[in-house]
C-alpha cells in the first residue's frame, strides 16, 4: 500500500494505523496521529484500516512559543 | 496570585519554550521567571525518533501548566486538527489558537481565527486566541465562546514592544472583565511592565528571553517587570501633568533676601 507519512511517500504492508506505527518503529504515549487531516485517537489506531493514498501525520511534543 | 479560567496561577508571566540554547537553560529560565504556564507545540516525529519523548519529559519535570499552541497553521482545518492532537498528547483542553494569515508579519488570519475558535469552543476547548488589537474581532471571538483574549503588541519575535498603545488601552477599556494577555512582540522587560501598568492581566513571551545573551537572567528580569507593572497598576498611578509641582513642601521655606 502506498502512503504519505509525515510528507514522505512510503510503500508498506501494514493495513492498520497501529501496524504502521509498529513497522516504522514509532512507539510511546506522547504521539498523536491524524489520517487525511483528521485526528485518529490512540484507542482507535488498532481498528483504523488504512487505504491506498492515505496521508498520515505522526506528531510529538516540541518546543513552542 | 492570578485566577485564569478558574485556575489559580502564581505568576502573570506565560513563557514559551522555543529557541533556547539548550534544554538545561530552558529549564533554568522557566524556574528563574517564576512562570506558572509554558507554551509547547507539536511537530512531525522522525521514524524511530525520541525527540518528542525527551522534550515532553523535560516539560513535565517543570511542574507548570501547559498551554499547547497551533503555531504554523494557516487554515482552520489545520488549526482544529492540531488542537485536537494537542489535547490528546498533552492532556489539557487549553489551546493557544494561531491561524496565521501572512508569512512576513505572522499576522493572524482573524476570519479563520474566529471560525476555528467557534469550532473548538463548541468541542469543549478553552481557547486562547492569538489575535490583533481589533475590537470587532475581539467581540467576535467572545461571541464564539472565548473567555480570554491574547492580542499582539507587535509581530511575533520582532521585539518592537508596544506599537499601538492607544489600541491596547482601548481594548482594556472595552473589555474590563475579560482576561487580556498580551502575546507577541515584547522585547524588553520595560515593555512587559508597561502593558501590565495598562491593566493587562498577563503577558506571554518567548523570543525576548530565549534569544537574550543570558536567557536565565532575562527570564528573571521579565518576571520582576511583570510583577512591578501589575503592582503599579493596582496601586494607582499619577496622571502626567504639563506643569511642575514641587514635591518638597513650600510652607516654612526660609527667605534670605
Amino acid at each position: 500500500m502506498k502512503l504519505m507519512v509525515n510528507g514522505e511517500a512510503l510503500e508498506v504492508a501494514a493495513t492498520t494505523l497501529a501496524e504502521l506505527l509498529a513497522v516504522l518503529d514509532y512507539e510511546g504515549d506522547w504521539l498523536a496521529t491524524a489520517v487525511n487531516s483528521d485526528l485518529v485517537h490512540k484507542a482507535n489506531r488498532a481498528g483504523f484500516q488504512l487505504s491506498d493514498g492515505d496521508r498520515i501525520e505522526i506528531l510529538s511534543p516540541m518546543q513552542g512559543g | 496570585m492570578f485566577d485564569l479560567l478558574g485556575t489559580t496561577l502564581a505568576s502573570r508571566l506565560l513563557l514559551g519554550t522555543a529557541q533556547y540554547p539548550s534544554p538545561a537553560i530552558l529549564a533554568d529560565a522557566v524556574k528563574a521567571s517564576g512562570t506558572a504556564v509554558v507554551t509547547v507545540s507539536l511537530r512531525r516525529e522522525m521514524a524511530g525518533g525520541r525527540a518528542g519523548e525527551k522534550f515532553w519529559s523535560l516539560i513535565r519535570s517543570l511542574g507548570t501548566r501547559i498551554l499547547p499552541n497551533t503555531a504554523g497553521c494557516h487554515s482552520v482545518k489545520e488549526a482544529v486538527t492540531t488542537a485536537k492532537m494537542a489535547r490528546e498528547v498533552f492532556g489539557t483542553s487549553w489551546i493557544k489558537l494561531e491561524v496565521i494569515g501572512n508569512h512576513d508579519t505572522l499576522q493572524p488570519d482573524v476570519f479563520g481565527l474566529v471560525e476555528a475558535a467557534r469550532i473548538l469552543c463548541e468541542d469543549g476547548f478553552s481557547v486562547f486566541p492569538y489575535t490583533t488589537d481589533d475590537l470587532v474581532v475581539a467581540e467576535r471571538l467572545l461571541e464564539a465562546g472565548c473567555k480570554v483574549l491574547m492580542p499582539w503588541c507587535a509581530p511575533i519575535g520582532s521585539a518592537l514592544g508596544i506599537v499601538n498603545i492607544t489600541a491596547l488601552r482601548s481594548m482594556r477599556g472595552h473589555f474590563p472583565d475579560v482576561p487580556l494577555i498580551v502575546d507577541a512582540g515584547l522585547g524588553r522587560p520595560s515593555h512587559a511592565a508597561t502593558v501590565m501598568e495598562l491593566g493587562f492581566d498577563a503577558v506571554l513571551l518567548n523570543t525576548a528571553v530565549a534569544k537574550a545573551a543570558d536567557p536565565v537572567g532575562m527570564a528573571r528580569a521579565f518576571g520582576k517587570a511583570v510583577d512591578a507593572g501589575r503592582e503599579a497598576f493596582s496601586s494607582g498611578m499619577l496622571e502626567p501633568r504639563e506643569v511642575a509641582v514641587p514635591s518638597t513642601p513650600t510652607i516654612g521655606r526660609a527667605a534670605f533676601s
